[in-house]
């Protein structure tokens, strides 16, 4: 039997996260994702699975937390909003330059600063092009249901382990705080620390038992040469996963006049949008990037020799247009439409935009 | 009396073995100025681990200072910190891996500025760590500025006129903060620039990993120490000065436990 719940995105990921055999998470509350925790605290899961749960003393501390834990090959979490995750990103850069695999969750609010609680899509910047020091990516994936909370848990993981590189899940106030129907998937368990030695030893910090080297886990090299060979190194991982990794939906796009590029909740405002445009005679379609990094750029840059025009909409002064008009490369006219600062687009707003940017325009 | 004195190789040929190197310091050349206390304290801090046993089960987290490379003379597996992180980065350790035994080495700098929070939050939590605090007044790897740990009226490249506390406040006994917290076990104030006190101090790392054994909280020994170069003086200079000044306001001894 299907295991069916009705339930708020922030809750889906943390029972998610218990299902998925996660062995820690480490988080600090901020308002629109504090149910992560809170749910967590009251299921107690060190008694369903031995999960540790941990409220640390700050973002800081909680990231590096999950550093500590993610070196020792631990399967690992952490979640937060906007200011908090500005708070660790110098532990994701870390992260990312130490190679290590974990999950970050950003359940982004509207900023700058310490902005408004609601909804937002303004951290696009900050996780998809960096945020923290130096040369680094983050595979960033973008839930736009209650149900892709949950799925993107052991999604994140399983690429994080695979690429050993921090995986995160940019998600907005919408869909945290949403509830909906969400299919839970079954009890994976967690790993035991053999198999966690057998799995990891060749890198991650267990105790050097039975003779091995040291493993170490740093990212500091003094040497300039080396610290390029190691930059190389990232970059060519990047590479593969730029090649294999892009996850998007393409709705209505058989044969489009128009395409929305939106991610996430803005991507449901525009299939309604879609819908209310139909009716009118338009026909509109939708490509709503999965994976933010790696970007669906090839995808774009076919559909844009389709369509006579794109409107991106998201919930920012626009961030992601950048990276479509790239794509596009000047093929066809790429216009944003944003509502910001935890305003939410209306789907009447976005085929307004539409027949006034794009159609009109 | 010289015919008395012997030779280094009668002494080898009379199979007397006076001084070995532990297997857990690796053979990696030291990057410490010559006479930093810093070697001595990862020294003693591994002839521990290895006397209790705990080579194959030991994590050592290195901080952001001089002994940013710990890990390349510490023969366990090791994490790189950043600036003031390690005590948050052990949680995440000792919290996934609590049979394991963790440590963090940290200076002054890492660990009574940057690191307070962390610091202070993994000792109140009682976190079943240990802390090796490296005191030496200054930050030893960016050049000899004040550190939060600076004697009044002290030169630094950052208070050049010496530390004046009307605007630089005083310097942060931490150690003593930290005694006062539950979650502490042993909190311990040692030194290592005379050999009797290197005992001493080795000794005292002992108790802390012995006690962490027993999961009872926190342990914590602060070593005072030099930074000859920091401070501008001869490394001889450096330990008479530290004895002088550093160990009047820094007094040695057991705070608890
Ligand atoms: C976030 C950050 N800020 C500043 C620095 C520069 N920095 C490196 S080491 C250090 C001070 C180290 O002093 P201490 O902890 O006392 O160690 P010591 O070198 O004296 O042993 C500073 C400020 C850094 N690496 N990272
Ligand atoms: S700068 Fe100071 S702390 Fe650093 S190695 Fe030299 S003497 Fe030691
Ligand atoms: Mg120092």
């Amino acid at each position: 039997m299907e295991d069916v719940k009705l339930m708020k995105g922030n809750e889906a990921v943390a029972e998610a996260a218990i299902r998925a055999g996660v062995d820690a998470y480490f988080g600090y509350p901020i308002t629109p994702q504090s149910e992560v925790i809170e749910y967590l605290m009251a299921e107690e899961p060190h008694k369903r699975t031995g999960m540790v749960v941990l409220q640390a003393e700050s973002e800081l501390a909680a990231i590096n937390m999950v550093y500590g834990a993610a070196a020792c090959g631990k399967k690992v979490m952490t979640s937060s909003s906007s200011p908090g995750i500005s708070l660790k990103q110098e532990g994701i850069s870390y992260i990312a330059g130490s190679e290590l695999p974990c999950l970050i969750v950003d359940v982004v609010r509207g900023g700058p600063g310490l902005g408004t609680i609601q909804p937002s899509q303004a951290d696009y910047f900050q996780m998809v092009k960096g945020g923290g020091h130096g040369d680094y990516r983050l595979i960033v994936l973008a839930p736009s249901t209650v149900q892709e909370m949950a799925d993107f848990v052991e999604l994140g993981f399983e690429l994080a382990f695979k690429y050993r590189n921090p995986a995160l899940i940019l998600s907005d106030g919408v869909i945290g705080q949403m509830m909906e129907k969400v299919v839970l998937p079954p009890q994976k368990e967690r790993l035991g620390d053999e198999e966690i030695d057998k799995r990891y030893g060749s890198w991650a910090t267990t105790g050097k038992k039975n003779g091995r080297e040291r493993n170490i886990i740093t990212s500091l090299e003094l040497k300039p040469e080396r610290q390029e060979a190691h930059n190389l190194h990232l970059q060519a991982k990047y590479k593969e996963i730029s090649e294999k990794e892009v996850r998007l939906e393409k709705i209505n796009c058989e044969n489009p006049d128009y395409l929305f590029v939106a991610y996430g909740s803005s991507a449901r405002i525009c299939q309604k949008a879609i819908q209310l445009a139909e009716e009118k005679g338009i026909k509109a379609g939708l490509l709503r990037p999965i994976t933010l990094w790696p970007f669906p750029s090839k995808e774009i840059n076919k559909l844009a020799e389709q369509v006579k025009g794109i409107l991106v909409v998201e919930m920012s002064a626009g961030q992601m247009v950048e990276d479509v008009k790239l794509a596009v490369n000047g093929k066809v006219k790429v216009e944003h439409f944003g509502r910001f600062g935890g305003m939410v687009h209306s789907p009447d707003e976005v085929l307004e935009a539409l027949e006034t940017k794009i159609i009109g325009g | 009396m010289a015919e008395n004195i012997l030779t280094p190789e009668e002494i080898i040929k009379r199979g007397e073995l006076v001084f070995k190197k532990t297997k857990l310091m690796t053979d990696n050349e030291l990057s410490y100025c010559p006479g930093c206390g810093h070697g001595v304290a990862h020294r003693i801090t591994m002839e521990v681990i290895e006397e209790l046993g705990l080579e194959e089960k030991t994590i050592g987290v290195a901080p952001v200072g001089c002994s940013v490379l710990a890990y390349e003379f510490m023969n366990v597996d090791m994490q790189e910190a950043a600036h003031g992180r390690a005590p948050a980065v052990a949680t995440g350790i000792k919290r996934v891996y609590p049979d394991k035994t963790v440590f963090t080495y940290q200076g002054d700098g890492d660990l009574a500025a940057i690191g307070t929070a962390e610091t202070l939050h993994a000792c109140n939590r009682g976190e079943n760590i240990t802390i090796i605090f490296i005191n030496n007044g200054i930050y030893g790897m960016t050049g000899g500025q004040m550190a939060p740990t600076t004697l009044p009226g002290m030169k630094s490249s950052t208070s050049p006129y010496g530390r004046d506390i009307n605007m630089m406040g005083h310097p942060l006994k931490i150690t003593e903060l930290i005694a006062m917290l539950p979650g502490t076990v042993y909190v311990t104030r040692q030194a290592v620039h005379k050999p009797g006190l290197v005992r001493k101090a080795k000794k005292a790392i002992k108790k802390a990993f012995e006690l962490q054994q027993e999961n009872k909280g926190t342990t914590f020994v602060e070593i005072v120490s030099n930074c000859n170069s920091g401070w501008k003086m001869t490394p001889v200079d450096a330990n008479n000065w530290l004895d002088k000044h550093m160990l009047d306001y820094y007094p040695l001894g057991d705070l608890k436990g």
